[in-house]
């Protein structure tokens, strides 16, 4: 057993942080948020040049090869930055499907061009109904001689708007909420009959309403194999988790430090509020919860490679559990010990809150993953 | 022990009822259940309603323009007010400076002050917090200085719900630095309007900016706006704690709240059926809505104590606290009902007239932003670990 980073991996994160630190000022972050796009293409060029990209993609096309844990050392960072460039939605889900889904052909044309920072990427899995069942997809795709047509509509797409491709999940057999029967497909973002509603989330990012009518695909959008798209959905689904965890993780670590230095400089009643013993607890708690939520994001990181689908699964469920009952406690007494200021948009704890807030809803919250875990 | 009201009472709840849904413009009704922003001129319309009635101001005496209902009668009439859909009336001159007024003040202020309140002519809104002064209050450095008949005010306040709807504002303000600080504090009312006075508006975490920083530089008040005697604002300003904590169990809006979280729950689908069908879902607003009973019966308790003329000390800081912890798990489990929803940041749906479609559903854009504002709740008018703090040295002797 070994916790620590190799040498390369402390390099990238280091690497990672020096970013961060340079271009992630809460006032460069607004910033960003406020232009059109909401956030930085100069800083996804950088992300390119720096390897950052394709730091999951294999060499042969175009990456480094890198794994899990190189995108847990970079999700850690950008949590810790509120990092808005679409990294999660182009490299981590919409990079993982093409690298774990894809055929030669789809693999060549699309890995090193996003590896590249010249395509990025998208992925709708959620419908209106679905709430967090990767499973129930309602959006049809019909055979249409070689190809098919796809009609139906998908919800909250992280990023759709900036996306060259987006793949989305369709039901090309069985009823609503089969497992069979799914298949995931690759479209352009300006084909014919793919409308888009654009819009920005609460904690910053974007994300856009699809909407599928008669939308003409050949077989060669076809991500994976027919029908058999959940097992595709489910262990991206769990890379994204492990992702998600880690980001939180970077989010729950500024709020803890934040905190710990506020209650130890803000005074009241001529004493820091730190001095007074019920904030020395909920800072202990704060503590432990981070601690729990940084173990259990090495392991659903660490898991994703065990050959053993059960421990697979019931890793990424228990992290995404822990995760969330870390992060509302953390995030919560964040905004209570800082009073006021807490409350305000002003001071980087309110941003760390909304982002680790919607970070739960992610891939499913942790009541969701409670139940699951529960049955298996 | 009995737990029903008397048929009088029962007499008096259906006047109330049929005075709120006769009378509450169906526009703000509408907004309030769907949980848009309520802007001043609705409260004022609907306050306009209610004083006309003579209704503004139910709690204070008869000879100020108060009901005289019994404190039951009161209680019941909150109750019908939240359960008929009207908006929040702002407490600042109801409940907070108009009992320091009429308490404390003297003929000229009572006789100015009480009428423009009840009449909903004044709006008023409460100078205490500064950046150095938020539980540790009494630190206040807002400085009077005495200049012939008039005081000369510098300082700054902050956390100012609302100070950019005020015509006036109750402000404590440091007039001696001798002695114990609680000692060199006085209670004044300002003109919004004086020179001087400048207003910064903060923007909060949800995207909306209802409280502010009221700057003073300069600002000339004359003496006769001094409630009381110089140098004793920190009796009447705990006087007024008292009654803020007095009206803050409010569970009836809490119940108007779970009532809707019950009707999204139904809306909303999870694991192919509706989301009130999820036991685990169902569960969590079980467990709500008993600590919400167990709330309203701890109120009514306190209250019926009250009524015999039993003293009610500290034990209210309880409601402080536990009111504001199931405001705040309501909205959070609201929140939680959407599901993936919960992203969308649509603030122009929160505003009257907003005809496109919504994003998820209609009720979707207002839940995510009331999460994130009601964690004020157990932040503000006294937080809640004060509150615990309150409870352990005065109910328990710790
Ligand atoms: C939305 C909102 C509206 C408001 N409206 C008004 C208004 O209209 N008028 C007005 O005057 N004020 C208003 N306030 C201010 C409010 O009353 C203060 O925020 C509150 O008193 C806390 O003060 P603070 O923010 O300075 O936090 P601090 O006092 O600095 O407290 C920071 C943290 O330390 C804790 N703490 C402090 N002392 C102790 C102790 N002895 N033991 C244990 N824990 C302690 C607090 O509980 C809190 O968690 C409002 C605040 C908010 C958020």
């Amino acid at each position: 057993m070994d916790f620590s980073l190799s040498e390369e991996q402390q390099l990238l994160k280091d690497s990672v942080d020096r970013f961060v630190r340079e271009e992630y000022s809460l006032d460069q972050r607004r910033n960003l948020v406020a232009t059109d796009e909401g956030f930085s293409r100069e800083n996804w060029s950088k992300m390119a040049e720096l390897g950052w990209l394709g730091v999951a993609v294999p060499e042969a096309y175009g990456g480094i090869g890198g794994g899990a844990v190189e995108i847990m050392v970079m999700m850690e960072a950008f949590g810790e930055g509120l990092v808005v460039e679409p990294y999660m939605a182009s490299i981590v889900l919409g990079g993982g499907l093409i690298a774990e889904g894809g055929d030669e052909a789809q693999k060549q044309a699309i890995l090193p061009s996003l590896a590249e920072g010249k395509i990025m990427l998208a992925f709708g899995y959620a419908e209106r109904q679905s709430r967090y069942d990767l499973f129930d997809v309602e959006t049809k795709a019909e055979k249409d001689g070689a190809g098919y047509v796809l009609n139906g509509h998908k919800g909250v797409v992280f990023h759709a708007a900036v996306a060259d491709k987006i793949i989305v999940s369709a039901r090309t057999a069985g009823g609503s909420r089969d497992t069979n029967g799914i298949t995931l497909f690759i479209l352009d973002n300006n084909c014919t009959g793919l409308s888009r509603r654009d819009y920005p989330t609460v904690d910053g990012l974007r994300a856009s309403e699809l909407t599928l009518e008669n939308v003409k695909v050949g077989s060669d959008a076809i991500l994976g194999d027919v029908d058999r798209g959940f097992a595709l959905l489910d262990t991206i689904s769990q890379q994204g988790i492990a992702a998600l965890a880690a980001e939180s993780v970077g989010c729950m670590t500024v709020l803890l430090n934040t905190t710990n230095e506020y209650v130890k400089t803000r005074k009241q009643f001529g004493q820091p509020i730190g001095k007074f013993q019920v904030i020395q607890h909920r800072m202990a708690d704060m503590f432990i919860a981070c601690e729990e939520a940084r173990s259990m994001s090495y392991l659903a990181t660490l898991r994703l490679e065990d050959p053993d689908a059960g421990e697979r699964a019931r890793a990424s469920a228990a992290a995404k559990v822990q995760i969330g009952k870390s992060l509302v406690y953390v995030s919560q007494q964040a905004v209570q010990l800082h009073g006021g200021m807490g409350m305000t948009d002003e001071l980087n704890v309110g941003h760390y809150f909304k982002r680790l807030t919607m970070i739960d809803t992610m891939l499913g919250d942790q009541d969701y993953h409670l139940k699951r875990y529960a049955e298996m | 022990m009995d737990l029903n009201f008397s048929a009088d009472y029962r007499v008096f709840q259906e006047k109330a009822r049929t005075f709120v849904s006769d009378n509450l413009p169906p526009d703000i009704r509408d907004k309030v259940r769907r949980g848009l922003n309520i802007q001043k001129d609705d409260l004022h319309r609907w306050q306009d309603v209610l004083a006309g009635q003579g209704w503004l101001a139910p709690a204070w005496p008869v000879e100020h323009g108060g009901t005289g209902w019994s404190l039951v009668e009161r209680h019941i009439f909150q109750e019908e007010l939240a359960r008929g859909g009207a908006p929040q009336t702002s407490p600042f001159g109801v409940s907070m400076v108009g009992p320091v007024i009429y308490t404390f003040g003297d003929d000229t202020q009572k006789q100015h002050y009480l009428p423009r309140i009840a009449n909903n002519i004044d709006w008023w809104c409460q100078g205490y917090s500064e950046p150095g002064a938020g539980s540790d209050l009494a630190s206040l450095q807002t400085k009077a200085e005495r200049d012939g008949e008039v005081y000369v005010i510098n300082g700054q306040k902050t956390w100012t719900s609302y100070a950019n709807y005020a015509d006036m504002i109750f402000c404590l303000v440091r007039t001696s630095t001798k002695g114990k600080i609680q000692e060199g504090i006085s209670f004044l009312l300002i003109d919004m309007k004086s020179p001087g006075i400048e207003i910064h508006p903060i923007r909060t975490v949800d995207g909306g900016a209802e409280v502010n920083s009221v700057f003073f530089t300069d600002v000339r008040v004359p003496v006769a706006n001094l409630v009381g005697e110089e140098n004793k604002g920190w009796t009447y300003a705990k006087f007024l704690l008292g009654h803020e904590r007095g009206t803050v169990a409010n569970s009836a809006a809490s119940k108007q709240q779970v009532v809707k979280l019950k009707e999204i729950a139904g809306a909303e689908r999870s694991g192919g059926r509706f989301l009130i069908d999820d036991p685990d879902f169902k569960r969590d607003i079980a467990e709500v809505e008993i600590a919400l009973t167990a709330l309203e019966y701890t109120d009514l308790r306190y209250l019926m104590a009250s009524a015999k003329g039993q003293p009610v000390g500290a034990e209210v800081s309880m409601l402080k606290i536990r009111a504001t912890e199931i405001q705040q798990r309501i909205s959070e489990l609201l929140m939680k009902a959407l599901g993936y929803y919960a992203n969308p940041y649509v603030p122009e749906a929160l505003e009257e007239g907003w005809n496109e479609d919504p994003i998820g559903s209609d009720y979707a854009a207002a839940l995510a932003p009331q999460y994130f504002n009601k964690r004020k709740t157990s932040i503000y008018g006294g937080s809640n670990e004060i509150q615990r703090n309150i409870l352990a040295k005065m109910v328990l002797g710790l």
